[in-house]
């Protein structure tokens, strides 16, 4: 019954990238991941981080986590501290790190993922609400100051306010420096925020490229059971029907395009 | 770090074999007169037979043994332990002293007491993981609740103790998976397990057992409103898909473990 969740996987994620991870259920998407900060073993290959094979003979594993933050779908559901602020000090108290300097790394976690530590430390983070409590798990991970954040399907199962939110401060992230590799099963959220998509499809990597040749390939995607961004498929549906409007990706891409045609269409009537 | 491969208790493993074809009460009886028998045989011989016995069985049912035996690699500090406190103070007097250091002093006698204690016990889980292993945990509740029947009239709730019995085995391999989890998420904020201390190792799992407890407090909820909401209310005039039926393999099979018992008991 055993199979390989991982085939021939070769990827390079440079400093600085936004990555989308998207691919059917049971493409190996989150066994990927595991692999990017030693959580999990190949049985062939290597994983590098800075040019360090992660299991060789002089790897420091302990150090991998740190660098590479890992935040795991529905990662509210690992905090048990009885504060925010204990829950998020878990992490950098691991790191042996001194009691001030914890303090320190801890307030600046909250609001790096955009919470205030006077109204939220003290709080237990069982009396928050879902997008908080997911804010709450990603500060744990901030506050272990990793080089990359690499998220399992961050926004699954909140409410729109709630995934708002955390694209926001996602965004942020990347515009402060911070490398961003993310799973998804938005096409939205891939073509809004990542600079690069890479598709996984039974455990190979099926495509890698930029959003713009990643959903150009609609008749690929929907083989394997993906589809393309809402906006991509407003302006198909509107070009079917003879509007010449140009291609899109996002909702903002959509609007200028649309104008733009609508513009067009109006000097044609004139 | 994959849980589920190394805790085998309380599994099912569906391969259609005569073991697996059996009602599930012969199943559950032999099983309890296994275990009775296991207490009652005098002498090492006798287990020695009845593991062959139980390794055979292991074979008819299909079971790999490699599987079977993983299945007692949690249990092994517990049997070390069982091994050492009866060596030392099993009351097993005479014999040559082996070892001695202070009031401890283990004897042949001693020894050969805790061995014997030690063998039954790997026995007796391996009766019982056998059982799990060829008897699905819904036929495990409805040879159970039919056994506890007789048991109603005095206030014993069957019907109750056996479907919290099923879901207990049900969310074994649910939890082990939900704790590898959030193991491996605590691993990543940089924790650590298995190293330094006990009392070290001890503390390193409340970050794992309180969110573990969080979310078994939840499931238990939202089974009990899926219950409800397919109009579970109890035992009372429940029907079932499957009839348990006795057939001429029951008896024999019955037979057959009465005679092997009835044997090892009488076997000086």
């Amino acid at each position: 019954m055993e199979a390989a969740a991982l085939d021939g996987v070769t990827l390079e994620i440079r400093t600085g990238e936004i990555v989308a991870i998207i691919g059917p259920t049971g493409s190996g998407k989150s066994t990927l991941i595991q692999h990017f900060n030693g959580l999990l073993r190949p049985t062939a290959g290597e994983v590098r981080i800075a040019g360090c094979d992660l299991w060789g003979p002089r790897a420091d594993r302990r150090r991998a986590r740190q660098q590479i933050g890992l935040v795991f779908q529905f990662p509210e559901y690992q905090l048990f501290e009885d504060t925010v602020r204990k829950d998020v000090a878990f992490g950098p108290r691991n790191l042996g790190l001194p009691a001030d300097e914890i303090a320190s790394r801890v307030e600046e976690a909250l609001r790096q993922a955009g919470l205030d530590p006077e109204r939220f430390g003290d709080r237990s983070p069982f009396t928050l609400s879902g997008g908080e409590m997911r804010r709450v798990a990603l500060a744990g991970v901030l506050a272990m100051k990793p080089r990359a954040l690499v998220l399992d399907e961050p926004t699954a199962g909140l409410d729109p306010r709630g995934k708002e939110e955390l694209l926001d401060r996602i965004a942020a992230l990347h515009r402060g420096g911070m490398t961003l590799v993310f799973v998804t099963h938005s096409m939205d959220e891939a073509a809004q925020l990542a600079r690069r998509v890479v598709v996984m499809h039974s455990g190979r990597v099926m495509a890698d490229g930029s959003p713009r040749e990643i959903f150009a390939r609609e008749d690929a995607l929907r083989g394997i059971g993906l589809a393309l961004p809402q906006a991509a498929r407003l302006v198909r549906l509107l070009r079917s029907r003879g509007m010449p409007v140009g291609d899109a990706l996002t909702i903002a891409q959509a609007r200028a395009a649309i104008m733009a045609a609508v513009r067009e269409m109006r000097r044609g009537a004139h | 770090m994959e849980l589920t491969r190394y805790i085998t208790v309380g599994q099912y493993l569906p391969r259609g074999s005569p073991l697996h074809r059996l009602d599930p009460r012969t199943k559950i009886l032999a099983t309890t007169a296994l275990m009775v028998t296991l207490f009652l045989i005098p002498s090492f011989g006798g287990l020695g037979l009845l593991a062959a016995g139980l390794l055979a069985l292991l074979v008819l049912g299909q079971i790999p043994l490699g599987y079977a035996l993983r299945g007692l690699r949690p249990i092994a500090v517990l049997l070390l332990l069982t091994v050492f406190l009866n060596t030392f103070f099993g009351g097993g007097e005479g014999g040559r002293v082996l070892f001695q250091a202070g009031p401890l002093v283990a004897t042949e006698e001693g020894f050969r007491r805790a061995l014997f204690v030690g063998s039954r016990f790997i026995l007796l889980v391996t009766a019982a993981t056998l059982l799990t292993f060829v008897t699905s945990p819904v036929e495990l509740t409805d040879g159970l609740e039919w056994l506890l029947r007789p048991f109603r009239r005095v206030g014993v709730p069957a019907h109750e103790l056996a479907m919290m019995m099923s879901i207990a085995l049900r969310f074994i391999p649910t939890l082990l998976e939900e704790t590898e989890k959030i193991m491996k998420a605590q691993m990543a904020r940089g924790a650590e397990f298995g190293q330094g201390s006990v009392i070290r190792r001890a503390r390193a799992f409340v970050p794992v057992l309180v969110p573990l407890l969080i979310s078994a407090f939840r499931r238990s909820e939202e089974l009990a409103l899926a219950m409800e909401a397919r109009c579970y209310r109890g035992g009372e005039g429940r029907t079932r898909m499957k009839e348990l039926r006795w057939r001429v393999a029951d008896l024999v099979a019955g037979a057959c473990v009465a005679a092997a018992a009835a044997l090892l008991i009488g076997l000086r």
